[in-house]
């Protein structure tokens, strides 16, 4: 078990997400970075979908109430175990009673928290990721409990931090393939969304990222159609509005972009005032 | 109907089949004829997602080649529809549109120079075509609003629309299956559940189905509220061939 002393500001259990209830209107939800999850429980010897913790903007303060083995990535929040500090993207043996807290952000906006065996959390749907009306919570509560794995015999072994290429979290260019109403948009509209340095709004959460400045639209709404996270959505106002994890099955605003995965993973590390420039793959 | 499909790569690992831009029962038609087709072809590694005229393909296979899949999707769609035997289904939804519930429905009538009374009329004796699920889980995107009835949204939404709530926005009539923002009219409140996260299919009603309302009483609405909550109500419902 792992009790939360703190939520830290925005924390939830996360796997790779729900697939095939989209007909019924579930959203996919699952890690906003995937790369950083699927890093964390590579590193463990999970299977790529086990449950992590994503945190964002400040890291939460846990106790590990069983023996386990943890590693943390994405953002660098300066992670501390009782009182040392310890390193991203590395193994670090738990044993029950540690405490796990973090320091302010150096680098990214989430965190990503794996334990040996991922979080047993209930699964709703074939995913552990907390969403609202599908999960009891959709953010952790502070003093519940997670359960996880209890490791009888921790060997004294000692993991080395591997150097892993975090470049991404500082990566400025969004590639991009055309959405499905591109085309639609004229030649000035088109050359405008790849020459220009969008910056992200104070609007970004796992539902949407949405962008400071506009671009001048006149497309008429399309009837309500299907929309993916990384839909890169043009209001009428001249707003864009990027999709993520969370975000409803369909939409109705015209979808001139559309982010690759490594894209959506890079955006997931970006919080308002950070720059981005869109480009074709 | 063989329709002209427009094919795209959409992303990374989907493909976009949009139809002809309109909201028609034959375009419906031939939507969920298309998915059963690739669904007898493509036994798994595939997610479809559909909308009014638009079907979405989600590949399991990140290094799938959709070129090649929407070559195979073309020959699928020249294939012979086999003659399904129809299985949908026109779902009686229990309404309770008295004041407690039916917060808009003075409006509505005022501005339709009409009584509460026929707008209730109206809005029951019709009946309404699924044609997909979205916008919040269990949400039913249903066509057939008479013009009569059809109201503009609220210019303001209100932060809290109940669990329930039956409500008319501009063209659209549906049931909002959970507590949600919301900028649509509110006329009344089923007792049912629209969306389960207990059953492995949450929603009882798919695209395809049909969906009529009828007026109940508060006491009626409590005790099938409690019939629903201990899970013993059974929906009232009927083979639809529409």
């Amino acid at each position: 078990m792992v009790k939360v002393l703190q939520t830290g500001f925005y924390t939830s259990v996360q796997d790779l997400g729900r697939f095939g209830y989209q007909k019924y209107g579930v959203p996919y939800a699952g890690v906003m970075d995937e790369r950083a999850a699927v890093l964390a429980n590579s590193l463990l010897g999970n299977t790529t979908n086990s449950a992590v913790l994503e945190f964002t903007m400040t890291g939460p303060k846990l106790q590990f109430l069983s023996n386990t083995r943890i590693c943390i990535t994405g953002g660098d929040f300066l992670p501390i175990v009782n009182s040392i500090p310890i390193k991203n993207d590395s193994v670090i043996v738990i044993k029950k009673g540690d405490i796990l807290s973090f320091g302010t952000k150096k680098s990214g906006f989430r965190g990503y928290i794996a334990v040996l065996g991922g979080f047993l959390t209930d699964s709703v749907m074939n995913s552990r990721s907390m969403f609202n009306n599908v999960t009891k919570h959709h953010v952790l509560q502070k003093d519940g409990v997670l359960p996880i794995d209890n490791v009888e015999i921790l060997e004294n072994q000692s993991y080395a931090s591997l150097a892993v290429d975090n470049t991404y979290l500082e990566e400025k260019i969004i590639t991009v393939h055309k959405g499905p109403e591109f085309t639609k948009l004229d030649a000035h509209q088109q050359k405008k969304l790849f020459n220009t340095v969008f910056t992200v709004s104070k609007n970004n959460s796992r539902m949407a990222y949405q962008l400071s400045e506009l671009v001048e639209n006149r497309l008429k709404s399309i009837i309500t159609s299907v929309v993916l996270p990384g839909t890169v959505q043009l209001t009428p106002s001249g707003q864009l509005i990027i999709l993520m994890k969370d975000c409803q099955t369909t939409g109705g605003y015209p979808r001139v972009l559309q982010l690759t995965g490594a894209a959506i993973n890079t955006l997931a590390q970006k919080f308002t005032g950070d720059e981005l420039a869109f480009s074709l793959i | 109907m063989t329709a002209n499909l427009n094919y795209k790569i959409f992303g990374d690992t989907s493909i976009l089949i949009e139809w002809e831009p309109v909201i028609a029962k034959d375009v419906l038609r031939d939507v969920l004829a298309f998915i059963s087709k690739i669904e007898a072809t493509y036994i798994s590694g595939i997610q479809v997602t559909t909308a009014y005229n638009s079907l979405l393909i989600v590949f399991d296979d990140f290094k799938v080649n959709l070129s090649k899949e929407i070559e195979n999707l073309k020959q699928i769609y020249l294939q012979k529809s086999k003659k399904i035997h129809s299985n949908n289904t026109l779902w009686k939804i229990p309404v309770c549109y008295e004041d407690e519930f039916g917060i808009d429905l003075k409006e509505i009538a005022a501005e339709k120079n009409r009584t509460v009374n026929e707008i209730i009329e109206v809005h029951t004796k019709t009946v309404y075509t699924v044609y997909f699920i979205g916008f919040l889980p269990g949400f039913l995107y249903l066509g057939g609003l008479p013009e009569e009835i059809t109201m503009p949204r609220k210019a303001t939404p209100r932060l809290k629309v109940e669990k329930g709530s039956v409500a008319i926005g501009g063209n659209q009539t549906g049931v909002y299956p959970v507590e949600s923002p919301g900028g649509w009219n509110i006329i009344g409140n089923s007792p049912l559940t629209f969306f389960d996260v207990t059953k492995d299919v949450p929603c009882f009603a798919k695209a395809g189905d049909a969906i009529q309302f009828y007026s109940v009483p508060k006491k009626k609405y409590n005790d099938i509220k409690t019939l629903v909550n201990a899970g013993v109500f059974q929906i009232e419902s009927e083979d639809y061939n529409g």
